[in-house]
């Protein structure tokens, strides 16, 4: 929970010795408060002091980073119940698990597809984070094995899953030199796993079946001097998994108990479900609903960029109205002598009026005027998509290099610029469109250039 | 050392209003069942915090007649049974399904506008076919959708089927036709919180009771503005919770028909490989954005594809508990 200016005065010298830069310690502590000043511009504070400003400062959920510099997982430091009460900030990791019972072969063509998997989604490519190797066997050489060739295979982060703790040894010592997640420590193991985690300054995983015998174990590897810990309630399926992810993420944000479950989840969709169907709606919950990794236990390309696209949407940051670059765009190859219709950048308005020319088949220029990402009547209303900003985007784009007629359709919803625009663009016509890109289609039907 | 947690429960003074779709021989109506919908006191599925009384329903979507836009995966998904709107009605309810969301075409096959009596024909088809509650949505014009809405609510009248879409500019009408035979409102606004609020009171100021009507915010597909639904429907869901009367309604949306229009689920041919396998991604796109609505407050999903439906009713039977 974050300080007041006056609880974090409470904590200062009260010299008022400027020698932090500012005229007295209150108003340091009120630019403390602020974000605008750090704690360490005050030589005299006590450690005491130091400590309880940190604790206080640190987020309600622990930023968790595995992997190594160039590929790296990071999670957690997540503040929200809501993403429309601000953002929800590090999309949570997609891994897809191999296990060391399965033909050596296939796992290594499997690493392959994951490592190599990328699908453009609005210009950016989207990739699965990394993969997960879990000991089935129990035996330690077989583990190693198995973690050095999926590590052959893939550059990406890793976690490694095994009970027993000389089975993590083995494969530990397979992926040095880069940091893996270390899954994970249980009520029987925790003290060995611990160490191992402290040993190669990596992350570990608590497992439980429970909130309650979790916060146990986070306890003593906490105590042990672990840092980073991702939690496993062992909730499976999508009732107990919504109920124990939402139950933790409240806790965590309120630094209850005792901040011992303020770190991200991991989840692993596709443990008793019944195939890629049902794993693809519990990750798309998980998504949604506050895991900070997830695991996967199918990989299909199909299933791969739809969650991808899910995750970019709703890690989407609300408070920045998301636009698309101003300019022309071709649709189903147009030509001179087809139809061309302007609308403004804001995204959503974008890939409505683009989607429904898409839908029809029919070639068009459809011309993004540059609206600061406002929709068509915001836009107009704040005069960022009026008369004057419609024939500068006409004239300035180019558009009249491309097309052989001059006959510009506007939305609908801003029919009452036709008269304006027409004498702004002397030699076009201006054709009123439809007020919803849902009428788009049957509009184009009736073209004649 | 044990650690007593207490679960985070928190207090919601508010709760969504229960309607009722469908009425039955002894309600005035035809229907075999009539759905429940709404009264939810807590967010999608959190039993642990209070009884969840009803789950998300599915409705699926047919057509008056063989549609020409749809893409062709649902054409070879119901194939014969889309001539015909009543084998069409039948294939549905044998999904077991909680609804049937019947759209008038604008025009017939021919190019000829669908005329208030064909439409009148077409829903007497359905009502005689299905014993299910019946949803009906003009084909989306002002005018003919009050031409045609207007009809179906005589044609149906004691049915209590669903008129849509009932917006800011045609409420009045739509709401007095279904006043006047018994029906419920589908009020579509553009996902936003003001204007949803705002057409439930409009539509409450002219008289229709609260209880008859249901909040449609109107959704965008997965990878195309999904999020501005999942968060418009979000808040209005906790501004019900926390109380305010004019947000509880219950909220239909309609993921198959922005899900299906898009090229991920309505194209096989010419996309990237890394799109994979055209049915997994179209069947994947149905579902992922039906399941974010259902877990941001989706009462009912109204879905296309068969495949899609057995899914999503696989996943609310897991998730949904009545609690306590």
């Amino acid at each position: 929970m974050a300080l007041t200016g006056l609880e974090i005065y409470k904590l200062l010298p009260k010299t008022n010795c400027k020698d932090c830069g500012f005229p007295t310690c209150l108003a340091f502590a009120m630019k403390l408060a602020a974000k605008q000043a750090e704690l360490a511009a005050c030589p005299h504070v006590s450690d005491e002091a130091k400590a309880a400003l940190e604790s206080a400062a640190a987020p309600p959920i622990r930023l968790i980073i595995f992997g190594d510099t160039d590929q790296k997982i990071q999670v957690g430091n997540e503040t929200e119940l809501y993403r429309h009460d601000k953002s929800f900030f590090h999309m949570p990791g997609l891994l897809v698990r191999v296990q060391d019972d399965q033909p050596l072969d296939e796992v290594e063509q499997l690493v392959s597809q994951v490592d190599g998997y990328s699908v453009d989604y609005v210009g950016q490519p989207l990739n699965l984070d990394g993969i997960a190797v879990q000991s089935v066997s129990g035996d330690p050489v077989t583990f190693a094995k198995y973690a050095a060739a999926v590590r052959g295979k893939t550059k990406r982060p890793l976690i490694l899953m095994a009970d027993d703790p000389a089975v993590m040894k083995a494969g530990l010592a397979e992926v040095a030199g880069t940091t893996p997640l270390i899954y994970a420590a249980n009520k029987d193991n925790w003290e060995t796993m611990a160490a191992l985690a402290k040993e190669h300054k990596a992350p570990l995983a608590v497992a439980a079946e429970g909130l309650e015998p979790l916060v146990e174990i986070v306890a003593q590897v906490r105590a042990a001097g672990v840092e980073d810990i991702v939690l496993d309630p062992g909730a499976r399926g999508s009732h107990d998994s919504l109920n124990a992810l939402t139950q933790i993420r409240r806790l965590a944000l309120e630094a209850k108990p005792d901040r011992l479950l303020g770190y991200p989840v991991i989840a692993f969709p596709g443990q008793d479900s019944e195939g890629t169907a049902e794993e693809s709606m519990l990750a798309a919950q998980q998504i949604a609903k506050y895991a900070g990794l997830l695991v996967l236990d199918h990989f299909d390309p199909a299933v791969a960029y739809a969650l991808l696209a899910l995750r970019q949407n709703i890690y989407t940051d609300p408070r920045q109205p998301v636009q698309v670059t101003p300019g022309i765009y071709d649709i189903n190859e147009p030509g001179p002598n087809d139809q061309l219709l302007i609308t403004t950048n804001f995204s959503i308005t974008y890939f409505s009026v683009a989607n429904e020319v898409q839908a029809t088949g029919m070639p068009a220029w459809l011309l993004i005027a540059d609206s600061e990402g406002l929709s068509v009547l915001t836009g107009w209303a704040a005069g960022k998509f009026d008369a004057d900003k419609i024939a500068t985007t006409v004239k300035s784009s180019g558009i009249a290099d491309k097309i052989g007629h001059r006959k510009l359709v506007i939305p609908g919803a801003v029919a009452v610029l036709s008269g304006e625009l027409e004498d702004e663009l002397p030699g076009w016509e201006i054709m009123v469109g439809p007020r919803e890109a849902v009428d788009i289609p049957n509009f184009m039907k009736l073209w004649k250039s | 050392m044990a650690v007593a947690l207490e679960l985070p429960k928190k207090k919601w003074i508010g709760q969504v209003r229960e309607v009722v779709l469908g009425a039955t021989e002894a309600e005035g109506g035809t229907r075999s069942t009539t759905v429940t919908v709404g009264g939810e006191n807590t967010l999608p599925f959190l039993d642990f915090e209070a009884p969840v009384p009803n789950p998300p329903r599915i409705a699926v979507e047919i057509v008056d007649r063989k549609p020409n836009d749809w893409s062709p995966m649902l054409i070879s998904a119901w194939g014969s049974a889309m001539d015909d709107p009543a084998d069409w009605a039948k294939a549905v309810e044998e999904l077991g399904v909680d609804s049937v969301l019947l759209r008038i075409s604008l025009t017939d096959s021919g190019g000829n506008e669908t005329t208030a009596d064909k439409a009148r024909a077409s829903v007497r088809k359905v009502l005689d076919a299905t014993g299910l509650p019946v949803i009906v949505f003009g084909p989306g014009q002002m005018d003919k959708d009050i031409e045609i809405l207007v009809a179906v609510a005589e044609e149906a009248a004691g049915e209590r089927i669903v008129l849509g879409v009932c917006d800011d500019k045609n409420y009045k009408t739509i709401v007095a036709a279904a006043m006047a035979h018994g029906h419920l409102v589908d009020a579509r606004t553009a996902m936003d919180v003001n204007l949803a609020k705002q057409l439930n009171i409009l539509i409450s100021d002219v008289g229709l009771a609260l209880d008859r009507v249901l909040m449609d915010p109107t959704t965008a597909a997965l990878g195309y503005g999904v999020e501005y639904g999942y968060s418009a429907m979000e808040r209005l869901r906790l501004a019900a919770l926390q109380g305010d009367k004019m947000t509880q309604q219950p909220m239909l949306v309609t993921p198959g028909e922005e899900a299906w229009r898009m090229k991920e689920a309505k194209v096989g041919e010419d996309v990237p490989s890394s799109w994979g396998d055209w049915e997994q991604r179209a069947i994947a796109w149905e579902t992922l954005t039906a399941t974010a609505l259902i877990h941001s407050g989706a009462d009912i999903v109204v879905l296309r594809h068969p495949e899609s439906v057995r899914r999503v009713k696989s996943v609310i039977s897991k998730l949904w508990k009545k609690g306590e």
